[in-house]
């Protein structure tokens, strides 16, 4: 259902030198799939989701979404950045509603009722961000991605800021989101442990510019034990291909 | 993150606000009359003890004597709403231009880059060099005195506005882009909120040099207003009322400054800075 085609993306520096980030990138992700993008830093894997959310545009081949070109940001593409991104001025409620402002107001308030209930926030509506904590703040962040009930989740580095614990918690959340709801997931991520707990396929990018070096499918029964041989050899073997770089 | 934590967190969110933070803003608003009643205090001391001549220095009794005179007379209060009008209306009629035009400034690249340098380079005209071209043009009465205000308080206004607006985090307005806001919800909902801080200091500095320039304008030639009753106090050798006028200055510039700092508080309440943290520790 998304496909990724030929994508290069280069950008232009303040002295009009292009950058080429990423190079004939070819991607198919299917319905419902859980893919991880992992790569050293400066791989692009940020840049392709920023495409694919329609951010950013391909300088070259393209980004297909249900057949259909992506040329801009949609309800259909729901983005979680690596920060919460909470208008710090908005309570909860309001920053949600940014989501939804096209559609009329009884609406609005059904829809943040409802997703603040599935990321256990209810009681929160009214809370300023500065009062929430950092793995709050970041379910308000997925709360709003998926408000609008998504086709595909992007999300860039979600838990990367966040302590190990809350980390855990918010990874197991997200795997319960995903069943609930079985959005098209394509996740940016450091932790190589997180892509193999939660991925279908890890796609691992390499190079300057980036290209996909390998694909590997993680064909485990779900929910999957951290502690897993099976687990923590996939990791192993995914943390030593991007080692050789 | 467990469930307990959340509930108290909870909680804490709707508890009514404890008792001392109440009380506490009162008794810190006292602690700001200390000081000056100290030095009040002082001086009187010092000046019945004869330190300082009364040509130069009156004790404050005197001061207040001479001032309790004017005011029985009547002319104390035009005085002071005379010096009040020109401020207001100088700074309502720059802060209202320097509002529109760093707002399409800050807003659109275009207005920017057609704009821009020619203000900068008017902003390297001291204010008050103005003032023989808008003696010349608006003549020696109010016009040009509410001019040369405006052109003061125009600056601050305008450079905090507009560099507020383009100091926007682009993080959150790439939130309003992967939302498709449109561009009045943009304004309201992220830009203004997010630039209102920097406006505000803004305003502040503006008002700052209104009283300021009234200063200079009443000074320069006037009939009225408190600029003009400490000329009267120079020239008829009245260190009183400059000493009285001075004062009266300080407590106007003052209260106008307080009442923007306080409307803007409860605009920017969302704010997390030091000031808040020391609230809460004083809560």
């Amino acid at each position: 259902m998304l496909e990724i085609a030929q994508v290069t993306k280069a950008f232009a520096d303040g002295a009009g030198v292009n950058h080429t980030a990423l190079e004939q990138v070819e991607l198919s992700i299917g319905e419902h799939e859980i893919v991880s993008l992992v790569g050293t830093s400066g791989c692009g894997k940020s840049t392709l989701l920023r495409l694919v959310s329609g951010l950013e545009k391909p300088s070259g081949g393209r980004v297909l979404l249900q057949g259909r070109s992506v040329t801009g940001p949609s309800p259909a593409v729901g983005m979680v950045f690596q920060e919460p991104r909470l208008m710090p001025w908005l309570i909860v409620a309001e920053n949600i509603r940014l989501a939804l402002l096209d559609l009329p107001r009884q609406e609005q308030e059904y829809r943040i009722a409802e997703v603040l209930e599935k990321v256990g926030l209810s009681g929160f509506a009214r809370a300023l961000p500065r009062q929430l904590s950092g793995g709050m703040a970041q379910r308000v962040a997925i709360a709003r991605a998926l408000v609008r009930r998504p086709s595909v989740l992007l999300l860039d580095e979600p838990f990367s800021a966040l302590d190990s614990f809350t980390r855990l918690k918010l990874q197991e959340h997200l795997a319960e989101l995903w069943e609930q709801e079985r959005f098209t997931l394509l996740l940016v991520t450091h932790d190589v442990e997180e892509a193999v707990l939660l991925s279908d396929r890890v796609v691992i990018l390499r190079g300057h510019p980036g290209r996909v070096h390998k694909i590997l499918d993680v064909e485990l029964p779900r929910p999957r034990r951290r502690t897993a041989a099976e687990v923590q050899g996939l990791k192993e073997e995914i943390i030593s291909t991007l080692d050789l770089s | 993150m467990t469930v307990t934590s959340l509930s108290q967190r909870e909680a804490a969110l709707h508890a009514p606000r404890p008792f001392g933070r109440l009380v506490a803003p009162h008794l810190s608003g006292l602690r700001a009359f200390l000081l000056p009643l100290g030095l009040l205090l002082a001086w009187q001391g010092l000046s019945s003890a004869g330190l300082f001549p009364d040509y130069l220095l009156p004790a404050p009794a005197a001061v207040y004597g001479e001032l309790a005179t004017l005011a029985a007379k009547g002319e104390l209060v035009a005085h002071i709403a005379i010096t009040f009008w020109r401020v207001a209306l100088g700074f309502a009629t720059g802060a209202l231009a320097a509002t529109l035009l760093g707002a399409l400034i800050g807003y659109s690249r275009t207005a920017r880059d057609y704009l821009d340098p020619t203000l900068q380079a008017l902003k390297a005209v001291p204010s008050l060099a103005w003032v023989p071209l808008f003696i010349l043009w608006f003549g020696i009465f109010e016009t040009s005195k509410i001019a040369l205000i405006a052109v003061g308080v125009f600056f601050p206004v305008y450079l905090n506005l507009m560099s507020g607006i383009q100091s926007t985090d682009r993080k959150l307005v790439e939130v309003a882009q992967v939302n498709n806001l449109s561009r009045i919800d943009l304004i309201r909902r992220i830009l203004i909120p997010a630039t209102l801080p920097s406006y505000l200091t803004g305003l502040r500095s503006g008002l700052a040099l209104g009283w300021m320039f009234v200063i200079a304008a009443e000074l320069m030639g006037a009939s009225q207003g408190l600029g003009f009753l400490m000329v009267d106090g120079q020239m008829t050798g009245r260190p009183a009322i400059i000493i009285g006028a001075l004062l009266l200055f300080a407590v106007a510039g003052k209260l106008s400054d307080a009442l923007i700092a306080a409307v803007g508080r409860s605009l920017t309440a969302w704010q997390d800075g030091f000031a808040s943290s020391q609230e809460r520790a004083n809560a």
